[in-house]
């Protein structure tokens, strides 16, 4: 009975072996495990041997069960693996073809450099504060120690409403408006939209954009305008970006300063860029006048402050090499999608 | 921070030399005074543009072989004889004349070449008045067609640049409004000094007079003591009127000045070297020989030296005689007592008026001068008498007239000194800086504040001529500009920890761009004013232009009005890109919108944040945009809040336009934009805008989120297809169902919406998925059966609607 049990061990795994689909395995399991598979029938003769035989028998039998139905998971693995294969290799793609974009928009350029000025001074530890664009000739002048009959007020420079209202012609009345509203320490920036009475040309635009800063508390010195605004060029234009100042004049301030960064185009080496001289303008700025100060009902007795202001347009540009201002007002959406 | 226009002050540095010494280059000079505080805008080269051109002596004139209207010249330049052929009539042997030799380069850029002209050599060119563009050194044109002849005796071979004098640097710099004492020579070279550590100088002034009085002859009255301050008289008799030497000449074109005669061009120098305006009244001309500073009187006229005719007014200085306005005072001349060829005798002006009367004057006159923008800023009151005194000798030097005995000088101002006493300390901790008081003290000496150290306090006198200084923080700028700005080290405050943070607004903001931007729109940012006409252009009856806010003084009328909404500047900026043939253009913006505000005590408008989408393109349709809003909202929890309400609006399409209402309150309006509207603006139809009130987003958006439990039981779906008529709103079915659905009705959603043969005309199937739930159990059919079929009974009896089959 061993012999015969053998041949359809061998007869069974030879046929597993051919198999080419999972429907054949299954008859060949049928043909062999089945309720009526030869296995089956091989087990149900054992009753006709002596009883001292059947448990080796028994074994036997098991044994060649579970040899064929290892060969059979085996070879239905390799078959579904087999198809799996050919299924990704049917499904294969040209992965060069276009993607399907979801159209991305783009925020203006103007706010892109904004956000990340804003970021660099957040983390110094400056909030934001905003303004009316439609001011008092108060904040915009008289309170920045600009009295009436001031040059700087001609009707050329300043749109007005009427005699005491106007489009502000710089972020510089926030000031007031803080010290107004809140004691020292004060630490903010002032964003915001200006208007000057500027005929448009690559240069010049009617209305851009300013960023004011304000920091007023005990015994605040140049030599922190200084530090806190060459932070604010190295985070801005890379660690390697040198500041310079030089004084002015602005009323509002003293002493006043103007900043100038070395020209990263050309490395200070000199550039059309920055018109040879190593230099760009960034920005204005100064201690606050105690003057103002008054103004804001602080005492300038104890407390100083600086303050500066930059122009937004002029550092956008510098940032992307544009070169007409007007450019960012035009709204080109071919200009628009570059950012 | 406003950045004032400086004035600008050309420096010659010949000129310059005469006051302060020093050999370092011009280019050096200007960047070591940018440091200190005067700023220099450029270095220009006189001369520059003439190279090669010598003094040569004409030996001989040939006539030219070929040519009727040519001479061959021989002319010794020195170590050689050239021969020129040249075509000017006015060539004599023995005169000097400029010859340009070959490689010379003449202004404009014109190279000269040896070369044969009509088969004569000519080893280079004779030059003309015109070719060497003399008259841009102050030369004067004898008007001579011709040759330029030198009228003076020159060694044959000298450079033209040396025996003309033609040679100079002249630095250009922009003087900041504080300090008007720069606007001249004498001011610039105290700069210079202190910034080259080293001191100036000022010559000695000594006026040759005649031992007439001046007092005796002209009378000087003040009636407004409040409007002059300082009104100096000299006489001058006998007076020729001819050319300045060459010397004033040159330094007045260096400094930008037009040189006219000897009287003109010495108040010219005068008030370049010192600061100081000065006129000259024909003293024949002056009624009564009495000069009276008084207000106009109403009415009153006077022709200006530029002959305009003036019309005064009672708040206008003026200078007058007895019978007369003869000036308007600190402003311009009159043409009645204007120093012409005939003038014998002239009295010289030098006063010190009030700025801010000039100021207004001049202003309200429409005319600016050289004198009344020096007015305006402010001079020095003792400059005053230097000046005029300068003038005098001036005048003897140059031959111009004689000068009466002494001066008539009416002061109304005490000329005392002004002292103030300041902590040195403060100084120092304002700059963030330990000086000793020695130095601050030495530093403010080189810079004519004569001083006192007084233990802890320091004692200053300010000069007459900085009228800028008033206390500790100008004399900390003074001592910071000549210390060095960058010596000053860098530090950073002290203080508490940064309490800085985004507001909610500002998050907020940040959001809405953010979800803008990666739903595809670009950010836009347009102007904030727009023409008062523009509500025509898009749609709106005149009598429902809003109010605006209006500029007086605007740069046109299609700028003047401050915009009222965003939708003009929207389709401004689509109907620019179709113009420049972009297909598709999306864009958004956030900005403020301006209304009239009746309520603000102070006359400020109402300033709200507006948000606006535009868009046009291939793939754009109402529902997009929609989609686009919803987005929006729900990135601000206000989706489920927000309602789309059938609406009309003057710019958009009658049958596609909603109003964005969340709780009751007007959001905005999102909608296709009007045919009519789009043609106005070179669009084709179906471009789409919204405009939604941001300030009020902001103001209403839900940024707290709440945690719900998760359901532990499964939703159950059932579809739900009506057939009802086109015009039933999806939003009233919605409603209908919601409401009838109760709270185990979780979602609806529509999946489907068909119109078409299978179906009759007028109506329309829309096919729901309701989706029910309860938090409590698994739903049976045996709850959801009845609810859905009274959902069903209602959109019958609301909207006669049926099911499906």
């Amino acid at each position: 009975m061993g012999d015969r049990l053998n041949l359809i061990q061998q007869e069974a795994l030879a046929s597993i072996e051919q198999a080419k689909d999972s429907n054949v395995l299954e008859e060949i399991r049928i043909k062999y495990l089945g309720k009526k598979g030869e296995l089956t029938q091989f087990l149900r003769g054992m009753g006709k041997l002596p009883p001292s035989e059947r448990p080796i028998m028994g074994q036997l039998v098991n044994k060649t069960r579970r040899s064929i139905e290892s060969a059979l998971t085996r070879k239905n693995e390799a078959i579904e693996r087999e198809s799996l294969i050919k299924r990704l290799k049917d499904e294969t793609i040209d992965v060069t073809l276009p993607g399907e974009k979801p159209q991305l928009g783009g925020l203006h350029p103007l706010t892109k450099v904004l956000n990340k000025i804003t970021d660099i001074f957040f983390g110094m530890g400056f909030n934001v504060a905003e303004g009316p664009e439609v001011e008092l000739d108060y904040y915009n002048f008289e309170a920045l120690n600009i009295p009436k009959n001031h040059p700087a007020r001609d009707t050329q420079d300043t749109f007005y409403i009427n005699e005491n209202v106007l489009l502000r012609t710089h972020t510089s009345p926030a000031q007031i408006r803080v010290m107004e509203q809140q004691q020292p320490p004060i630490k903010i920036i002032v964003p915001g939209r200006v208007y000057r009475s500027d005929a448009v040309d690559a240069t010049h635009s009617p209305i851009f954009y300013q960023i004011e800063g304000l920091v007023i508390d005990k015994n605040i010195t140049m030599g922190d305008l200084k530090g806190v605004l060459d932070i604010f060029i190295k985070r801005m234009f890379g660690e390697r970006t040198r500041t310079r100042f030089r004084p002015h004049h602005f009323p509002f301030t003293e002493p006043s300063a103007e900043m100038d960064a070395n020209c990263t185009a050309c490395e200070g080496r000199g550039c059309r860029i920055c018109s040879n001289t190593g230099w760009i303008e960034i920005l204005g700025a100064g201690m606050v006048h105690p003057k103002v100060l008054e103004y804001g009902n602080i005492d300038p007795n104890d407390y100083t402050g600086f303050a500066f202001g930059m122009g937004l347009d002029r550092i956008t540009n510098l940032v992307y090499g544009i070169d007409d201002i007007r450019l960012l007002y035009e709204n080109d959406i071919r200009f628009l999608r570059q950012f | 921070m406003v950045t004032e226009r400086g004035r600008i002050m050309l420096v010659p540095i010949k000129w310059l030399k005469e006051y302060v010494d020093f050999d370092i280059t011009a280019e050096k000079l200007s960047e070591a005074m940018t440091l200190t505080g005067s700023n220099a805008e450029g270095i220009s080269e006189l001369g520059k543009d003439i190279h090669n051109v010598l003094v040569g002596r004409i030996l001989d004139v040939a006539v030219h072989p070929n040519a009727d209207k040519l001479v061959v010249c021989k002319v010794d330049i020195g170590d050689k004889i050239l021969q020129v052929v040249t075509g000017a009539p006015n060539v004599k042997v023995g005169q000097l004349v400029p010859v340009a030799i070959d490689g010379a380069l003449l202004p404009g850029g014109t190279r000269i070449k040896s070369g044969k002209l009509r088969g004569e050599l000519s080893q280079g060119m004779l030059c003309s008045f015109q070719e060497l563009r003399l008259d841009e050194y102050g030369e004067i044109d004898n008007g001579v067609d011709g040759i330029y002849v030198v009228d003076q005796e020159y060694l044959p071979g000298t450079d033209i640049k040396d025996a003309l004098e033609l040679s100079d640097e002249v630095i250009e710099f922009e003087i900041t409004p504080n300090r008007p004492d720069c606007l001249s020579m004498l001011g610039i070279a105290r700069e210079a000094a202190v910034t080259m550590g080293t001191r100036y100088r000022f010559p000695e002034i000594l006026v040759k007079e005649i031992s007439e009085k001046a007092e005796d002859v002209v009378r000087v009255i003040i009636e407004e003591p409040e409007m002059c301050f300082r009104y100096c008289a000299r006489v001058v008799r006998d007076v020729k009127i001819e050319p300045s030497p060459r010397w004033m000449r040159r330094r007045l074109a260096a400094a930008g000045v037009r040189a006219i005669n000897n009287i003109v061009d010495i108040t010219n120098y005068c008030m370049l070297e010192l600061g100081q305006p000065m006129h000259a009244f024909d003293l024949d001309k002056v009624a009564d020989r009495t000069i009276i500073v008084r207000k106009a009187q109403k009415g009153e006229t006077l022709i200006t030296l530029d002959e305009q005719k003036r019309i005064l007014t009672e708040d206008m200085l003026v200078i007058a005689d007895p019978e007369k306005a003869i000036a308007m005072a600190g402003v311009m001349g009159g043409l009645n007592t204007e120093v012409t060829g005939e003038t014998r005798d002239i009295i010289l002006e030098s006063a010190m008026f009030e700025g801010g009367n000039v100021r207004l004057t001049s202003k309200a006159l429409g005319l600016r001068s050289e004198a009344s923008s020096r007015f305006e800023k402010g001079i020095d009151i003792v400059n005053v008498e230097r000046a005029i005194d300068r003038a005098a000798e001036l005048i003897v030097k140059l031959g111009a007239g004689t000068v009466l005995e002494g001066k008539v000088d009416v002061s109304t101002l005490p000329l005392e000194n002004r002292i103030i006493k300041v902590e040195w300390k403060r100084i120092n901790s304002l700059l963030g800086l330990e000086l000793e008081p020695c130095y601050i003290s030495s530093i403010l000496e080189s810079l004519s504040f004569k001083n006192e150290i007084k233990g802890d306090w320091l004692e200053v006198i300010v000069p007459s001529f900085r009228l800028d200084v008033e206390g500790v923080v100008d004399l900390a700028e003074e001592v910071a500009r000549i210390y060095g700005y960058d010596k000053i080290p860098m530090t950073l405050m002290e203080g508490s920890a940064s309490k800085a943070m985004r507001t909610r607004e500002q998050t907020l903001t940040d959001k809405a761009k953010n979800v803008l931007v990666a739903m595809g729109l670009f950010e836009s940012i347009t102007y904030s004013f727009v023409s008062p006409r523009v509500y025509e252009k898009i749609g709106f009856d005149i009598q429902d232009y809003p109010k605006s806010v209006i500029i007086s003084n605007p740069l046109g009328e299609d700028q003047s009005a401050m915009r009222t909404t965003m939708i003009p500047s929207l389709l401004e900026v689509l109907s620019k890109n179709r113009n420049r043939s972009a297909d598709e253009c999306k864009i958004f913006e956030i900005g403020n919108v301006f209304t009239v505000d009746p309520e603000n005590a102070n006359g400020l408008p109402l300033e709200k944040l507006s948000l606006g989408i535009g868009k046009y393109g291939n793939r754009v349709d109402f529902y997009k945009l929609k989609g686009q809003v919803e987005v929006l909202l729900d990135a601000f929890g206000l989706l489920k809040e927000a309602e789309f309400i059938v609406s009309a609006h003057p710019s958009l399409h009658p049958g596609r336009t909603a109003m964005v209402k969340v709780e009751d309150q007007k959001l905005g309006i999102i909608g296709e934009v009007h045919p009519d509207i789009c043609r106005n603006y070179g669009l084709d139809s179906g471009a789409l805008i919204a405009e939604l009130d941001f300030t009020l987003l902001l103001d209403i958006a839900k940024t707290e989120k709440y945690y719900t439990h998760l359901p532990k039981y499964p939703s159950v779906a059932r579809d739900l297809a009506i057939v009802a008529d086109k015009d039933i709103l999806a939003a009233d079915i919605e409603t209908v169902i919601h409401q009838v659905g109760g709270s185990l009705l979780n979602e609806v959603k529509l999946f489907d919406i068909y119109e078409g043969k299978q179906i009759p005309q007028g109506k329309r199937s829309l096919a729901y998925s309701l989706s029910y739930l309860s938090m409590d159990r698994t739903l049976q059919d045996k709850d959801i059966n009845p609810i859905h079929n009274k959902i069903i009974d209602a959109l019958q009896t609301r909207f006669n609607a049926q099911l499906r089959k």
